[in-house]
């Protein structure tokens, strides 16, 4: 049996905000009224009643040209063309999968928007229909990207490069979408030994480093035979615990902010990090570095 | 019993509010990291839990799937540890499943229903602990209904936040509040337990406190109809004294979350 328990009362809870003091924005909540004049174009978050135009979600107000629009803090994944999305396959259909990437519907991915093992240029024929459980069934995750949106929302996706495909060995993280922050690098080979991919949709993907040549068979080879060595497996463990911890305390995800708190985390044992205060500690000294980053 | 002296000379209550003051209410957003969104509510000695998960897509009844709207799918349920007598069925039975449609259809007054075609949204609240309850349980055999439907304020309430937590659009507040009529004639907001049982007839509303419309309304007796107006009006103000304390832990709770992350990528588009 393990000897330390962590056991605490509800009253001893850890605050996690760190937030610092910096100028607060406007806040909107739902009902109030953003502005009277009906110049503005109502965008998402903002409903229009007797001319006026109210916000309908809780959140911070975002202009652009006449487009008025409250974004919320916290919400499912809404895709755009050219995310990088990790999901998980919940059902497999005629010609199509169903893919479970955190957004309001499943996304899907057609048969004929994958590689297919056997070259580019290779016809989907009646078998390829039959073996599609082969290559991709429920609960396989995989990492792909946005090919289009269609109109009731739903997104389209498609595995067509090396980089996509199915995901073998290592850790799924899932946090909000909104903690992702917008870069045109998803994939990253950390120096210290992982690479992570930071889906668009909250989805993170931790595994050992991944060389190209090794997918480049059409990524649906999951190689599960690979023994994974012990330190590996602890960089990774570790990883995910500070992207947790990360989340936890609202900030920002990216590969610098994960840097920085893995490089802060080493004073702890790995499952010190999943402590309260360790988490809270963790998360004010990324933060500090990052400010510092930023204005100097 | 004694319908007359709920209120004092003073004009205070039994538990020392005066007749427009409600209870204490605290309130927090984001309490669970696992639903999309979820709050807990203190009203009084009533304490609510409430998570909802969505908007997602349709899974167990795939055939219920629309087009044009959303499905809301509620669930009321009370733990068992809630009340001093253990409850044997802490949901499914057959008040919490009238307390559950009573919810569904307060919260579709707010949420945009049109919005989601072919996903559904889960909102659960759970009773943690109820208010009153060591007096007469006896008394409680007669006229259940009650018994339950005191918690419903709490429960909207919670919800509401929950809905706010989970970025789903609503109109506005949906707010509930309690109402009843003391020494004959004087209104007085926000019923608490003991009130409810020595009291004469209460009111529940659930109403848009911005637009003033009232979504759900259920009386636990009879009315005299002069005393309904007042009744009333005094459960709409009680339903926008609620919305500002909501409205004001919906604040600061974006605001930490928000300076958290630097407010990043909500200034983003703008400087484009």
């Amino acid at each position: 049996m393990p000897s330390n328990i962590q056991i605490r009362l509800a009253t001893d809870r850890v605050n996690y905000t760190i937030a610092l003091n910096q100028r607060v924005p406007k806040i909107y909540t739902p009902g109030e009224i953003i502005t009277k004049q009906n110049e503005f174009m109502r965008g998402h978050g903002t409903y229009e009643e007797n001319g006026d135009l109210k916000a309908s979600v809780a959140g911070v107000k975002e202009e652009i040209n006449k487009l008025i629009s409250i974004r919320p803090l916290k919400c499912r994944y809404n895709g755009e063309t050219g995310d990088v999305v990790i999901g998980r396959i919940t059902e497999v259909q005629q010609k199509r999968w169903k893919v479970d990437t955190n957004s309001r519907l499943d996304s899907i991915l057609l048969l004929s928007s994958v590689n297919l093992p056997g070259g580019e240029l290779r016809r989907r024929s009646a078998e390829d229909e039959h073996m599609m459980r082969k290559y991709l069934q429920e609960g396989d995750l995989i990492s792909a990207e946005v090919q289009n949106v269609f109109s009731d929302g739903s997104l389209s996706l498609h595995t067509r490069s090396l980089k996509y495909g199915k995901l073998s060995q290592g850790v799924l993280v899932k946090v909000s979408p909104t903690l992702i922050k917008r870069s045109k690098t998803r994939f990253h080979n950390l120096p210290v030994g992982a690479s992570i991919v930071l889906g668009n949709n909250g989805y993170i993907w931790i595994s050992p480093i991944m060389n190209v040549e090794e997918s480049a068979v059409g990524g649906f080879v999951q190689n599960l035979d690979e023994v994974i060595s012990k330190p590996e497996r602890e960089t990774i463990s570790r990883l995910r615990n500070c992207i947790q911890a990360l989340a936890q305390c609202k900030m920002m995800l990216y590969d610098t902010s994960v840097l920085y708190a893995y490089e802060e985390s080493l004073k702890y044992d790995v499952k010190e990090l999943l402590i309260p205060e360790a988490i809270v500690d963790l998360g004010i000294l990324t933060q500090e570095r990052i400010s510092m980053l930023t204005n100097g | 019993m004694s319908k007359k002296e709920l209120i004092s000379k003073v004009g205070l209550r039994l538990d020392g509010r005066r007749a427009d003051e409600l209870r204490r209410i605290r309130c927090k957003l984001g309490v669970f990291s696992e639903p999309d969104g979820s709050a807990y509510i203190e009203q009084g000695l009533t304490k609510v839990l409430a998570a909802v998960y969505g908007p997602h897509q349709v899974r167990s009844n795939r055939l219920k799937a629309q087009a044009d709207a959303v499905i809301i799918n509620c669930q009321f349920s009370m733990a068992v540890f809630s009340t001093s007598e253990r409850k044997k069925r802490p949901r499914g039975d057959r008040k919490s499943t009238e307390l559950s449609l009573h919810l569904r259809q307060a919260l579709i007054a707010a949420i945009e229903v049109e919005k989601y075609p072919w996903s559904q949204i889960d909102v659960y609240v759970e009773v943690l602990h109820a208010d009153g309850g060591t007096i007469n349980v006896i008394f409680f055999k007669f006229n259940r209904i009650i018994d339950l439907f005191r918690y419903f304020p709490a429960c909207v309430n919670a919800a509401t936040l929950a809905l706010i937590d989970a970025g789903i659009p609503i109109k506005e507040y949906v707010c509930a509040c309690t109402a009843s009529i003391a020494n004959d004639n004087q209104p007085m907001v926000d019923i608490s337990h003991e009130e409810e049982i020595l009291g004469g007839p209460t009111l529940t509303i659930v109403a848009l406190p911005m637009c003033e419309k009232v979504v759900l309304m259920e009386m636990s007796q009879r009315f005299h109809l002069d005393h309904l107006k007042l009744v009333l009006e005094k459960a709409l103000e009680g339903c926008k004294n609620t919305k500002n304390i909501l409205d004001q832990a919906v604040q600061n709770h974006i605001i930490d979350v928000g300076a958290s992350t630097g407010w990043a990528g909500t200034g983003e588009k703008v400087k484009r």
